[in-house]
C-alpha cells in the first residue's frame, strides 16, 4: 500500500471526500436551504473528475494488490457514468424544488452512488465488485423512496430493496462457489485456473449465480419484475437517474466480470448471456405496447435496450464489448433527452405521466414535438438517427462472432419495439384534441432535451469519436 | 469417537436443528431464541476450526446485539404472523417444487465438486505459523484490504444517511435541550421571590 495506490484511486477518493464534506456542510449550516448549492457543486465536481479521467490516459494499472484496476475500459465507463449523473442531477433541480423534494442529502447520495459505480467498473476482485455494487445499490434504494409521504414511492423503495437484497444474496453465493473452486477472489487468479473444456459443474453454478445477480442489476429478463414498478413509483428525476448511470456501470461490470475472470470460457457464459438478451429484447418490446404511463413505458424500453446491449456482450469478442459500450453510451444520451422532456410534462403545475396527454402536442409546440420525434425514432432504432448505429454495431458484432440467429431475433424484436415509440409520435401529430400541457420548461431541461435531439442527428457523422474510445476500452478488457 | 468429533457433531446437529426450528416455530419470539441457539452452536464450530476470534465476534455481535435487537423488534411490532404464514402456504406446492429442483441441482453440483489444481497455491490469506488469527485478521483488514475496509465504511455511512433521511421529522413543538443555557441558569433567573403578607394574598 503506497502513495501510488492512492493516486490511482484519486478520482474516487476525491468524490467520496467531497460527499462527506458536503454532508457536514449541509448538517452544520442551513440543511435543505443549502441543497441547491450542494447540488450544483456536486455537478461541478463530477464534470471536473470526468475531464480529469478523460485526459489521464496511460497504460493499465492495478492498485491495492489487484483489488482495483485502472485501464482504458474503466476510464471510458467512469467518464460516461460521471457525465450522465451530472446531467441528470442538473435537470432534476427544478422538478425537485417545485415538489419540495430537494433535500440536501439527495446530491450527496447520488455522489456516493457514483463512487460505488466507479468502484464497480474498476473492480479487479470479487470483493471489490460486491462492495462497489452494494454502495451503489444502497444509495439507489434510498433515493427511490425519497418521496416518503407517497405510498407508491415507498413501495418502490421497499420493493427495490427486498429484491435487490435477494439478488445480492445470489451474487454472493455465486462468488463463494467461484472462490471455492479457484481458491482466490481475484479476477486474474480465477482467469488463470479456469480452462476451456474442463468446467466443473460447481464452478458452472457459481458462474450462473454471478450472472443472475448481475442480470438483476441490469434488469434483464427474467429478473426484470421490479423495473416497471420502481420506475413508476420513484420520483421522476430518480427514475431518470436509474435509467442512465447505473445501467452503464452495471453493464460495464458485467463485461468486466465475464471477460476478466471467465475470459477463457466465452462459450459457457455466452449462451447464458444470449438467452438473457433474447428474453429481454422480446419482453421489453412486447410488454411496452400496452403501457399508458410513460415512466412504465420507459422501464420496458430500458429492459429491451439492455437486451440489445447484452447481445454485444454475448458475442464474446473485443468487437462485441466495443459495440456494447457504444450502444450503452448512445442509449444513455437518448434517455437523458427523453427524461428531460418527461420531467417537464405538466398540466396546471402538476406532473403528468399519461401518454395520452401528448395528443395534439405537435400543433401547439412544433419544435419540442420535433425534438421528441427525433429522440423516439432514435430509441426505436430508425435510421438515420444515432440509435440505429448503436443497434447496427451490436448486431454486426453478433453476426461476426457467429451468432447469426441472435442478430436475426434482435432485428425482429427491434421492429416490434418500434411500434410503441412510433405510437407516441402518432399521438403527437395525428392525435385528438385534449387538455394542453403547460408550455413551461426550465432552461437546463430545454438545453439537455434539444441538445440530446441534435446529438442524435449530428452524431451520425462520426459518433463524436466514441467509437475509437470504446475500441481502446474494449481492447484493454479483452486480451 | 474422539472428543473432537463428538463436539463437532454435537454443535453441528444443534446448529441444523436450531436453524430448522427458526423457520418452523409458530411463535416468532421462539424463532429468535432458536436463532440465538444456532449462532451459539456455529460459534462452537468456529472454535473447533481454530478461528476463536470469529467465534467471539459471533457471540458478541450476533448474539449480543443483533439477535437481541431482533427480539425487541419482534416483540414491539404487532404483526400477525399466522396470517403471513397462511399467505405463504398458499404457494406451498410451487415453493416445494422449485426448492426441490434447486436442491437437486445443487446436489449434482456438490457431488461432482472439485477445486482447481492450482487453488491451493492461490489461497488468499494463509495464516503464517506463529501468528494468532486475530493478528492475521488485523493485518488483512487494515493493510491488505484497507480499500475494502474503507468502502465498507462508506456503505455504512450511506445506510445511516438513508435511515435518517427516510424517518426524521423536524418538529417545532418539542422542547430541545440546551445544555449551556440550562447549566448557567441560577435561581435569580428561574424564580421570583414574593413576600406575601399574611392574610393579604398576592
Amino acid at each position: 500500500m503506497t502513495s501510488a495506490d492512492f493516486s490511482i484511486i484519486l478520482p474516487e477518493l476525491l468524490l467520496a471526500l467531497f460527499a462527506m464534506i458536503a454532508l457536514l456542510a449541509g448538517v452544520w449550516t442551513g440543511k435543505d436551504k443549502v441543497a441547491r448549492p450542494i447540488l450544483w457543486a456536486t455537478v461541478a465536481v463530477m464534470l471536473v473528475l470526468a475531464a480529469l479521467i478523460a485526459v489521464a490516459g496511460g497504460a493499465s494499472r492495478t492498485a491495492f494488490g489487484g483489488l482495483f484496476l485502472d485501464d482504458a475500459f474503466a476510464r471510458f465507463a467512469k467518464v460516461a457514468v460521471l457525465l450522465s449523473a451530472a446531467a441528470v442531477l442538473a435537470m432534476s433541480v427544478d422538478y425537485l424544488t417545485r415538489r419540495g423534494l430537494l433535500r440536501f442529502e439527495y446530491p450527496i447520495l447520488i455522489a456516493l452512488a457514483v463512487v460505488g459505480m466507479m468502484m464497480m467498473v474498476s473492480a479487479g476482485d470479487l470483493m471489490s465488485l460486491y462492495l462497489g455494487l452494494e454502495l451503489q445499490s444502497l444509495a439507489l434504494y434510498i433515493v427511490a423512496a425519497l418521496r416518503r409521504d407517497s405510498v407508491k414511492s415507498t413501495e418502490a423503495g421497499l420493493k427495490y430493496f427486498v429484491l435487490g437484497a435477494l439478488s445480492s444474496g445470489l451474487l454472493l453465493y455465486g462468488a463463494s462457489l467461484t472462490y471455492g473452486f479457484a481458491g482466490t477472489t481475484e479476477f486474474a487468479g480465477i482467469l488463470s485456473v479456469v480452462r476451456e473444456g474442463e468446467m466443473p459443474l460447481g464452478l458452472m453454478f457459481g458462474l450462473v449465480f454471478l450472472i443472475t445477480g448481475l442480470a438483476f442489476k441490469v434488469s434483464a429478463v427474467p429478473f426484470h419484475m421490479w423495473t416497471p414498478d420502481v420506475y413508476e413509483g420513484s420520483p421522476t428525476p430518480v427514475t431518470a437517474f436509474f435509467a442512465t448511470a447505473p445501467k452503464i456501470a452495471a453493464m460495464a461490470l458485467f463485461a468486466r466480470l465475464v471477460h476478466d475472470a471467465f475470459g477463457t470460457v466465452p462459450g459457457d457464459w455466452g449462451q447464458v448471456v444470449a438467452a438473457l438478451a433474447v428474453a429481454s429484447m422480446f419482453l421489453g418490446a412486447i410488454a411496452a405496447i400496452g403501457q399508458k404511463n410513460i415512466k412504465r413505458l420507459m422501464a420496458y424500453s430500458s429492459i429491451s435496450h439492455m437486451g440489445f446491449a447484452l447481445v454485444g456482450l454475448a458475442a464474446g469478442s473485443a468487437l462485441g464489448v466495443q459495440a456494447m459500450l457504444i450502444y450503452v453510451a448512445i442509449y444513455v444520451a437518448m434517455n437523458i433527452g427523453t427524461f428531460a422532456f418527461i420531467l417537464s410534462m405538466e398540466r396546471d403545475g402538476q406532473p403528468v405521466t399519461d401518454i395520452s396527454a401528448l395528443n395534439y402536442y405537435a400543433r401547439r409546440e412544433p419544435l419540442k414535438a420535433l425534438a421528441l420525434l427525433v429522440l423516439l425514432f432514435s430509441l426505436a432504432g430508425v435510421p438515420p438517427m444515432l440509435g440505429f448505429f448503436g443497434k447496427f454495431a451490436v448486431l454486426s458484432a453478433a453476426v461476426k462472432a457467429g451468432y447469426v440467429w441472435l442478430a436475426v431475433l434482435g432485428v425482429i424484436a427491434s421492429v416490434i419495439g418500434a411500434f410503441y415509440y412510433i405510437r407516441i409520435v402518432y399521438f403527437m401529430y395525428f392525435g385528438t384534441e385534449t387538455d394542453p400541457l403547460d408550455r413551461r420548461m426550465p432552461a437546463v431541461q430545454w438545453v439537455l432535451f434539444m441538445g440530446s435531439a441534435v446529438v442524435m442527428l449530428v452524431g451520425i457523422v462520426n459518433l463524436f469519436g466514441i467509437e475509437g474510445a470504446a475500441g481502446t476500452a474494449a481492447a484493454a478488457l479483452v486480451r | 469417537m474422539t472428543a473432537f468429533a463428538f463436539t463437532f457433531y454435537l454443535f453441528g446437529v444443534t446448529a441444523v436443528i436450531a436453524g430448522l426450528m427458526v423457520v418452523l416455530a409458530r411463535n416468532p419470539v421462539h424463532s429468535v431464541l432458536w436463532l440465538i441457539l444456532a449462532f451459539i452452536s456455529s460459534a462452537g464450530l468456529f472454535v473447533l476450526m481454530g478461528a476463536e476470534f470469529v467465534a467471539m465476534l459471533l457471540m458478541i455481535v450476533y448474539v449480543g446485539a443483533v439477535a437481541v435487537l431482533f427480539l425487541f423488534v419482534v416483540m414491539m411490532l404487532d404483526i400477525d404472523f399466522a396470517e403471513l404464514k397462511e399467505d405463504l402456504l398458499r404457494h406451498k406446492l410451487l415453493g416445494f417444487l422449485i426448492g426441490g429442483v434447486i436442491l437437486g441441482q445443487l446436489g449434482f453440483g456438490f457431488a461432482t465438486w472439485r477445486t482447481a489444481d492450482a487453488a491451493g497455491g492461490l489461497r488468499m490469506a494463509p495464516i503464517e505459523p506463529g501468528v494468532t488469527n486475530t493478528h492475521a485478521l488485523g493485518m488483512l483488514l487494515y493493510d491488505k484490504y484497507l480499500l475494502l475496509f474503507q468502502v465498507s465504511g462508506l456503505v455504512l455511512l450511506v445506510a445511516m444517511i438513508g435511515a435518517i433521511l427516510l424517518t426524521i421529522r423536524h418538529r417545532r413543538d418539542v422542547k430541545r435541550q440546551d445544555v449551556l443555557a440550562q447549566m448557567y441558569r441560577d435561581p435569580a433567573q428561574a424564580m421570583e421571590l414574593k413576600d406575601v403578607k399574611p392574610g393579604q394574598g398576592l
